[in-house]
């Protein structure tokens, strides 16, 4: 069983993003971790490789030299090795997804797993369009993932339900949190990462056709209004809710 | 001439508040680029159709096929691809919704198209397709421009407010080019879930609750207030509560749960972290009922009431009752 994780570098979710006058982002002080979806996914991928008893888990990434340090995060949480696939695809997942693509089509794993997003970009995307590129059968949003007779068993979250797929291997699913929380990597396993192979490619994905032209800051909200304490203050907020604000 | 194609999604056989949406937008991109606007419905549509017109397509196009009544992954994929080949679009329109992120991107990679997901503006310059889409959470918009024909992008639900503008647009079948025996995934079951509230997501009024609700018992009370601000208010939760099993993750509102844009938004119980504040910050607007005058969600929230949850919630179900019915 050999399964495929794909990593992004994101910046941490506690992070303000400020936007430079040049309309970058302002990296001073931003620190950088592995997208949280994606740990889910690479829970996920650990622990079927150890269900199985034999396999490996390889972590990829698609991005620049200092994903590095993301790809080092996942072997220390228990990948054997690791890709990096160096290309600037900005915001476009149509070129990340052919990046990740040919290395599959070169690998041929068992499984490719992907965080359901990533949560820089939050386009819900790439997973489902590397799978398609590389002509694999497709779940999104798995809670979880089993293996089952040569299939991948899904239990997916839909709109007030859980649907339970079955999808033949090889096969792509993207994860979203579930019941399993991702392991923290070990002082063992953080010493031991450090000897596990890293690969960098250089990726030829394509031009990126999705072209940022700006990015602002969100416009602030306008200061809100404490209308009073306890319950006694409801029918006032009742009142501005229905006359002020019109929602109901 | 650049049409406009806007991909419907259907509920018990009727377009969904979302298609009108996405109906509305692709008439007025169609409008901008000077073509039509033209609605493509998957599976069974009937004669609910007819509605996509009133809300500006000037043709409906009707893909109906027995294996399509529900939404299945690669047969959807199949007849969408199926019916833009040969078709000259310049923008393919779908809703952001559980459906459309799972089909958007399927068809973006088959047909080898950049995707934009989640706009909350479209607009175009010189012929090409500009989206405004929220990203890091909604705490940055970008602008983004989709340099390929047909630009393929995602409508973020209840941004676009469906209006009327009749046209007299025709319903044309046509034939779905799907071949069931190729697909590979197969649906075992569907667990759980009458599913008849909106998704979180989707809902255009959402109750929240978070660690401040004190009890998973104590939902009820959020229950109440839902029920009582009509069929399409849904729940949702802080992480805090997910994490503790109070409530399933697919309700959890923020940047590791979902982002939602509705009218209306109740955080009850809920501190206003930011990520949780990343999930929400783009409603319409946004109460706040928390026992802690300095909660980082007054910060945020238009409207605010100070105190224990317990007593506010059934006062406030009660008065919105009292005002609906009166
Ligand atoms: C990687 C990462 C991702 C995350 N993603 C998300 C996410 O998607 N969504 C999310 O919500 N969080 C997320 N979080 C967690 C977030 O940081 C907060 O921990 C979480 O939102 C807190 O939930 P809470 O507001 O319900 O609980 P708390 O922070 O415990 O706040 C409870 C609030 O309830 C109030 N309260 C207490 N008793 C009462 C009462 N009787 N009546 C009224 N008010 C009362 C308190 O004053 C307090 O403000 C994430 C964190 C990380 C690290």
């Amino acid at each position: 069983m050999n399964i495929v994780v794909c990593v992004k570098r994101v910046p941490d979710t506690a992070a303000r993003i400020k936007i430079q006058p040049d309309g970058g982002v302002d990296q001073a002080g931003l620190k950088y971790v592995v997208s949280p979806y994606d740990e889910y996914a690479l829970e996920a991928a650990l622990r079927l490789k150890e269900a199985a008893g034999e396999g490996t888990v390889t972590a990829l990434s698609v991005g620049d030299a200092a994903s590095a340090e993301q790809l080092r995060s996942a072997l220390a949480m228990g990948a054997d090795d690791a890709v990096l696939l160096k290309a600037d695809v900005g915001m476009d997942g149509l070129t990340t997804a052919r990046a990740i693509a040919s290395e599959i089509a070169e690998r041929a794993p068992d499984l490719v797993l992907f965080g359901v997003k990533a949560v820089d970009g939050d386009q819900q995307q790439v997973g489902l369009m590397a799978a398609e590129l590389a002509g694999l059968p497709a779940a999104s949003v798995a809670a979880t993932v089993d293996v089952e007779d040569g299939a991948a068993v899904c239990h997916r979250e839909v709109e007030g339900a859980v649907e339970v797929l079955e999808v033949p291997l090889p096969a792509a699913v993207t994860v979203t949190k579930g019941e399993k929380d991702p392991r923290y990597p070990s002082l063992k396993g953080i010493m031991a990462a450090k000897r596990k192979p890293l690969v960098e490619k250089d990726a030829a994905p394509g031009e990126a056709r999705l072209a940022v032209r700006s990015l602002a800051e969100p416009p602030a909200r306008p200061e809100g209004r404490v209308v009073g304490e306890g319950a006694d203050a409801v029918p006032e907020l009742v009142r501005l809710l229905r006359e002020e604000a019109k929602v109901l | 001439m650049s049409n406009v194609l806007a991909v419907i999604e259907l509920k018990d056989g009727a377009p969904r508040r979302v298609a009108n949406e996405v109906v509305t937008a692709a008439r007025a991109l169609a409008d901008a680029l000077g073509g039509e606007a033209h609605a493509l419905v998957v599976g069974p549509g009937g004669a609910a159709l007819e509605s996509l017109a009133r809300h500006g397509a000037d043709a409906v196009f009707d893909c109906a096929h027995e294996a399509l009544a529900d939404y299945h992954a690669e047969g959807y994929t199949q007849a969408v691809a199926g019916f833009l080949d040969g078709r000259d679009y310049g923008a393919v329109l779908f809703g952001a919704t559980g459906q459309g992120k799972d089909l958007a991107p399927r068809v973006a990679g088959r047909l080898g198209l950049p995707l934009a997901t989640d706009a909350t503006a479209l607009g175009s310059e010189s012929g090409s397709v500009i989206v405004t889409r929220p990203v890091y959470a909604g705490k940055a918009i970008a602008t983004v421009a989709v340099q390929a024909t047909p630009a393929l992008v995602s409508l973020r639900p209840n941004v676009f407010t469906p209006v009327e503008d009749a046209r007299a647009g025709a319903v044309h079948s046509v034939p779905a080019a799907v071949d069931p025996g190729s697909w590979r995934v197969r649906r075992r079951e569907v667990l759980g879930g009458s599913g008849d509230r909106p998704d979180v997501g989707e809902a255009p009024i959402v109750v929240s609750g978070g660690r401040g609700m004190q009890d998973p018992s104590n939902w009820s009370l959020l229950e109440d207030l839902r029920d009582s601000l009509g069929p399409n208010a849904s729940l949702g939760a802080s992480r805090a509560v997910v994490d503790a099993g109070w409530r399933p993750h697919s309700e959890q509102v923020g940047q590791t749960g979902k982002t939602v844009s509705p009218r209306l938004y109740f955080a009850v119980g809920i501190s206003g972290a930011i990520q949780h504040l990343a999930g929400m910050r783009t409603a319409g607007t946004i109460v706040a009922i928390n026992k802690d005058p300095d909660a980082p969600i007054f910060k945020v929230a238009d409207y605010g009431i100070v105190g224990d949850a317990s007593e506010i919630l059934p006062r406030l179900a009660e008065e919105i009752r009292r005002v609906s019915a009166g």
